[in-house]
């Protein structure tokens, strides 16, 4: 125990490279998610092909070989060279973004054609309709799966840790190899941080999804205990028809 | 403006009784199903026109077709004496652009069957919102004019309400006060009662018929409220597979209706009810 106490400060240490990385990282996937999404759901064939390309290129490709890509290649055809968070940035928010393009324009197309329509018959543009009608009623739906993909882009913050930055990961892995304090601790410790730093986004996220739910005049639950479990929204997923 | 007429008449012969809107020779379909087969409409300004007929005979893709909701497969949808379906380019009629329809198509407003409020907006925000971002109209202004609009159809207690929190009846309401916020010429009503309990059907068609003794809005009316249809309509189109069966005054087609089509259609209607 005064082992755990006494390496805190270090783990700390390491949790705020963890932070950093999930917090850019997440920023990066959330405007590609946003803008790439958001081309697969025009009409215009190009918008739709670069859209298709983007996701499926990024989605199936593994993290930790982009990252490694970022890293070593890079610098070889560019000249450039990334800084290895940098490079960890761009693999998580690129690979994370994939998917969430995927969940924006599926929950972009799940807003009721109908809505589309009554802003058409208001004569708004399509970046009205857009910005004002549409997006506001799908991010309601997005919410519960971007919490998931933040949360997944958190825990995979750690494979810098492979490439020699002092994470999370790497602090717990640093004193295992100095044998300060058994390997069971060690571990220990980070995972309960990982679960943590969870949590908080879990919260994070459903204040949001609260929020959105109660702009669409849905019931909530408002309770404390609320936020620590998914929200039951019962039938009236379809609002005002 | 070069136009070429094909009917060869001058046009200011014309100019003097032109009708509103005018559908000549329109197609449309959906795959092989044609709805609408070559159909041709006048309505004049200011108008009440009732469209009655089964489901399926082309009723409310006239609406749409006006609204811009779907395009024509053939001929020309024409409002106010301009192509509105298509537009001139280098002489010739060719399909509307989207910057064309959005300069003709803010005259025309629309109340669905399924009233399509916007779920993330309160009831004034849903009625403001189309005069603020398409006419550009300030906020202080349409939130006046909306709060009018709404006292006009009952609704003056609700303007801070969200939709979900409204009756079936209320939310047509609504949806009938944001259309006329548009200040419309023209008023399209797909079957606006068709959703609504049967006790709500009075306060709403109330409202419409106010519309139609107060304003001179043109008005365009897919209904199965054949009484509704009496009252307000100055001429009712039977419609039967894509085309106009029948259509005259409403004393004609209710009380001496001349075709076998609008006869057996109208008996169906009446024995439902």
């Amino acid at each position: 125990m005064d082992f755990v106490i006494n390496a805190l400060p270090q783990y700390w240490e390491g949790a705020l490279l963890t932070i950093r990385l999930t917090v850019l990282g997440a920023a990066l996937a959330f405007v590609l998610a946003v803008v790439v999404g958001t081309m697969g759901t025009l009409r215009n064939p190009i918008a739709r092909a670069v859209a298709t390309v983007y996701t499926e290129v990024f989605r199936g490709v593994a993290a930790i070989v982009l990252l490694f890509w970022f890293g070593y290649s890079f610098v070889e055809i560019t000249g450039f060279r990334l800084t290895t968070d940098f490079a960890a940035i761009l693999a998580l928010g690129l690979n994370v973004g994939a998917y969430g393009a995927e969940v924006v324009r599926s929950s972009i197309n799940a807003v009721p054609r109908a809505q589309t329509e009554a802003a058409i018959a208001l004569n708004m543009s399509w970046w009205r309709r857009t910005s004002r009608v549409i997006f506001p009623q799908a991010w309601a739906q997005m919410l519960p799966t971007f919490g998931n993909l933040v949360i997944e882009l958190m825990k995979a913050t750690a494979i810098v840790s492979i490439l020699g930055l002092t994470d999370l990961t790497k602090v717990a892995d640093d004193f295992r190899a100095s044998a300060v304090a058994d390997t069971f601790t060690v571990y220990t410790v980070a995972l309960v941080a990982y679960f943590l730093f969870a949590q908080v986004l879990i919260v994070l996220v459903r204040l949001l999804e609260r929020r959105a739910n109660r702009r669409l005049g849905r019931p909530t639950d408002d309770s404390l205990l609320g936020l620590l479990r998914p929200p039951s929204i019962g039938t009236t997923t379809g609002g005002a028809r | 403006m070069q136009q070429s007429d094909p009917r060869g008449e001058a046009p200011e012969m014309e100019s003097q009784n032109e009708p509103l809107i005018r559908f000549d020779d329109v197609v449309k379909r959906f795959g092989d199903n044609v709805v609408l087969d070559g159909l041709n409409v006048d309505v004049n300004a200011g108008e009440r026109v009732t469209l009655i007929g089964p489901s399926g005979s082309g009723k409310t893709t006239i609406l749409r077709l006006l609204m811009t909701l779907e395009y024509v497969n053939g001929g020309t949808i024409w409002v106010g004496g301009e192509p509105f379906s298509h537009m001139y380019k280098g002489g010739r009629l060719v399909p509307a652009s989207e910057k064309y329809l959005r300069a003709r198509r803010k005259t025309i407003g629309m109340v669905f069957q399924q009233f399509n409020l916007f779920p993330n907006m309160s009831v004034l925000q849903n009625v403001t919102e189309g005069p603020v971002h398409s006419l550009g109209i300030s906020k202080d202004e349409a939130s006046e004019r909306a709060v009018e609009l709404l006292e006009m159809v009952g609704l003056q207690d609700k303007i801070n309400a969200h939709p979900t929190q409204l009756s079936g009846g209320q939310q047509q309401r609504v949806a009938i006060a944001r259309a006329l916020a548009m200040r419309p010429e023209i008023l399209l009503l797909d079957e606006v009662t068709s959703a609504l309990d049967p006790e709500l059907v009075a306060g709403v068609l109330d409202v419409l018929r106010e519309i139609a003794r107060e304003t001179d809005i043109t008005m365009l009316c897919v209904t199965h409220e054949m009484g509704f249809a009496r009252d307000v309509s100055d001429r009712v189109f039977m419609f039967d597979a894509g085309r106009i069966a029948e259509s005259g005054p409403p004393e004609q087609i209710f009380g001496d209706p001349q075709e076998d089509r609008t006869k057996s259609f109208l008996k169906a209607v009446l024995e439902q009810s």
